[in-house]
């Protein structure tokens, strides 16, 4: 099953290399990886997506809990929960595949951010799978993809702070 | 406020941890440090003659008082060669702080001489990691090395120190930390009240339970309350490889060790209980043997300091995060407030079943009457010449088995040996550790032909700093474990594993300024034992020659449950 776990961690040289090498270490996967610093600037957010049944996923976010710079975190598939990844692509039209791009943009509420005579460049937000859907729909020649990785927050009151 | 250079700072930091030995070797990026070192006398620094030991020696201090070892080495060659002592402190759980040198940081990613991401290679074999960027917070940064690592589960921290950061040119304010701040980081303590209540409800009902304690209990100081209540409940108690000494091993209730090469008391007992309370234990996979045929009955109770521990093999009925000790005073305490006893009838008829299991195979084995020794003889020799009350330290593999199984440790911290990493190579600089801690006290490194040799270049630390360790060398001339398995699941084909051309181990001794001893034949063995032991101040190697033949058993039989064993060449549950 697909989750995704959302970490407050120190924002120090060396703990993003430690959350990464505990998935390789201990032979986890991830699919996904955002990270930033947060509005406390000695706080940096990071957001993974990664797969497991129940065990794997206690077993990772037990791990990762006892990484020192880890501050806190939260599997956000755990419970009702928002998430977004951004999509830039591009996307090779000429002709009447303009119009037709330009209209799939839209219905998938796109923005068409760059144009050249024979390029949209397109930004998307959205799910993973929205955003898969896109690409999938596109019936012209995609250049480049280029994704976020998936954000995060929980629904309503609850919220990962320190 | 009092000035002093990064250098001062790391050797005061130590003094102010109350620091006893540093265990360490020389080199360019550490040179301001070992500077500070020479300039005072508060913090004794062991010379060994290789990084490794350095790390063992640490440790093994560490494992006999219960206080962190310090290992200073100097960046590349230095610090790698630190590596394999830094991965077995880990892999058993030991405290212990390393301060490695670094290259001076401008030219830190440039492929200088003799550098290393020394963080970098130890990222999976620390419990967490330190590179200094400021001379002004290396205080800091050593105060909360120690904690780190002391405290919890406690784990190798590493202190990574560019040679620009201990320059004696830059002198700044020194003030030790008294606290620590780590938002991050607040090892539990204290154990839920509820879920000790419910464990302990649960013992009372069981009417086959055991008690399987690990390492934890060493490490944690739980021995004490362990003792109370193991009597109390009147249940029979196993411990692993890592465990033993936690329980005293000569007495009624303890049934040996469990697990691979446990006794076939312990292993038939954990099969087929219908409660385990594993304490600062893991589930490791030479205790548990297939994991899915584990125990079919048992209700699993999983005390451990470290949640990630709980359900990681085995999933635990009722998981108690905490301290060992306090986990076992409450639990005592629980026993009382309950008020109800185990279920006196049930317990004597589980009694009687594992006297059973310890009457038709307890642990034993043959003696050749060609005057050949058993190398389990000599554990025993060494067990009767010390009474019984010597810290041991081993190497890896058959012998380590036998000491294990044949030497009755009954208190904790006596019994050193590398049990999660498997390190050869492990058992003089270990015992280097503990002399050292110990002065007055017998120490015995059991070891063989070939682990011997990992470290062999130790026997002049010996000398210089009077070490009088006896080895007890039981040597078969072969890597004996990997022999073993090589007879029977390889077809008797040695690939590899026998070892030619060895010194002259008597010699050897000699002429690192020791006393050496051969004994070829069973009936000189008492006698050189006594020997050995009578030179109190001298290093003594005994150099005992073995059947290269015998095998270690019990041993579990390979994806089988805990009670399927091989109990001799030709004899299996």
């Amino acid at each position: 099953m697909r989750r995704i776990i959302s970490i407050l961690m120190e924002n120090e040289p060396g703990a993003l290399s430690r959350v990464v090498g505990l998935f390789s270490q201990r032979g986890y996967n991830i699919e996904t990886l955002t990270v930033a610093p947060t509005e406390d600037v000695t706080l940096s957010r990071l957001t993974l997506t990664t797969f497991g049944d129940d065990k794997k996923i206690e077993q990772i976010t037990k791990n990762l809990n006892k990484l020192i710079e880890v501050v806190k975190l939260v599997d956000l598939t755990e419970g009702p929960h928002i998430e977004r990844e951004l999509l830039l692509v591009k996307i090779k039209a000429t002709g009447a595949q303009r119009a037709e791009v330009k209209r799939t943009v839209d219905i998938f509420r796109g923005q068409i951010v760059d144009v050249t005579s024979s390029i949209y460049t397109v930004q998307l937000t959205g799910t993973a799978d929205k955003l898969d859907a896109f690409i999938g729909a596109v019936e012209a020649q995609v250049m480049e993809v280029v994704r976020s990785g998936v954000s995060g927050v929980a629904r309503g009151e609850k919220v990962l702070s320190i | 406020m009092e000035k002093l250079s990064g250098a001062e700072m790391v050797v005061r930091a130590l003094q102010d941890e109350g620091v006893e030995f540093l265990f360490g070797y020389p080199g360019g990026a550490v040179l301001h440090i070992y500077d500070a070192i020479f300039q005072q006398e508060k913090v004794q620094h062991i010379l060994v003659r290789h990084e490794q030991a350095a790390t063992h020696a640490a440790d093994g201090y560490a494992r006999s008082t219960g206080k962190p070892g310090v290992v200073l080495v100097t960046s590349g060659p230095g610090a790698t060669n630190a590596v394999t002592g830094i991965a077995t402190a880990y892999m058993d759980s030991i405290p212990m702080v390393v301060l490695s040198g670094q290259v001076r940081s401008d030219w830190i990613g440039d492929d200088a001489f003799q550098e290393t991401d020394m963080v970098g290679i130890c990222r999976p074999i620390v419990k967490h990691s330190f590179a200094v960027r400021d001379t002004a917070e290396i205080p800091e940064i050593i105060k909360k090395a120690f904690y780190i690592a002391t405290t919890g589960r406690p784990g190798p921290v590493l202190i990574d120190i560019p040679k620009d950061k201990t320059s004696p040119m830059v002198k700044l304010p020194y003030e030790y930390p008294s606290k620590v701040k780590l938002r991050s980081y607040s090892p539990v303590s204290r154990g839920h009240s509820g879920q000790i209540r419910k464990a302990v409800e649960e013992l009372l009902k069981a009417k086959r339970p055991i008690i399987y304690a690990g390492g934890g209990v060493v490490q944690g100081n739980g021995s004490e309350s362990l003792v109370k209540l193991v009597r109390k409940l009147n249940f029979p108690v196993t411990n692993t490889l890592m465990g033993l000494g936690s329980y005293p091993a000569t007495d009624r209730q303890h049934i040996g060790m469990l697990g691979m090469h446990g006794s076939y008391e312990a292993n038939m007992t954990m099969h087929n209980a219908d409660l385990i309370l594993a304490v600062g234990a893991r589930f490791d996979d030479r205790v548990t043997n297939d994991t899915k045929k584990f125990a079919p009955g048992a209700t699993i109770v999983h005390i451990d300091v470290d949640p990630a521990v709980i359900s990681k093999n085995i999933r635990a009925d009722i998981p108690i995060v905490g301290r060992v000790e306090h986990v076992l005073q409450d639990m005592l305490a629980a026993v009382d407030e309950i008020g109800s006893k185990p279920d006196e009838k049930a317990l004597a008829r589980w009694w009687d079943e594992i006297d059973g299991w310890r009457k038709v195979h307890g642990m034993r084995y043959e003696t050749n009457d060609n005057g050949l020794l058993k190398p389990q003889q000599v554990v025993e020799s060494l067990y009767r010449a010390t009474a019984g009350k010597a810290y041991v330290t081993s190497d890896v593999g058959q012998h380590q088995m036998f000491a294990a199984q044949y030497y009755k440790f009954d208190a904790p911290r006596q019994w050193i040996n590398s049990g999660g990493l498997g390190t050869m190579g492990f058992g003089l600089p270990s015992a280097m550790g503990v002399q050292l801690a110990f002065p007055d006290a017998m120490v015995a490194c059991v070891t063989g032909e070939a682990s011997i040799q990992m470290n062999i270049q130790e026997l002049s630390t010996c000398l210089q700093y009077h070490l009088p360790i006896k080895i007890i060398n039981i040597n078969n001339q072969s890597l004996g474990m990997v022999r073993q398995w090589q007879d029977m699941q390889y077809g008797g084909r040695h690939s590899q594993s026998y070892m030619d051309s060895l010194p002259d181990f008597v010699k050897l001794a000699e002429s690192y300024g020791h006393v050496g001893i051969k004994v070829e034949k069973a009936e000189d063995l008492d006698a050189a034992m006594d020997k050995a032991f009578s030179l109190k101040d001298r290093l003594v190697f005994v150099d005992v020659l073995v059947d290269p033949t015998e095998h270690v058993y019990p041993m579990h039989i390979a994806d089988g449950a805990m009670r399927d064993m091989w109990l001799s060449k030709t004899e299996r549950t």
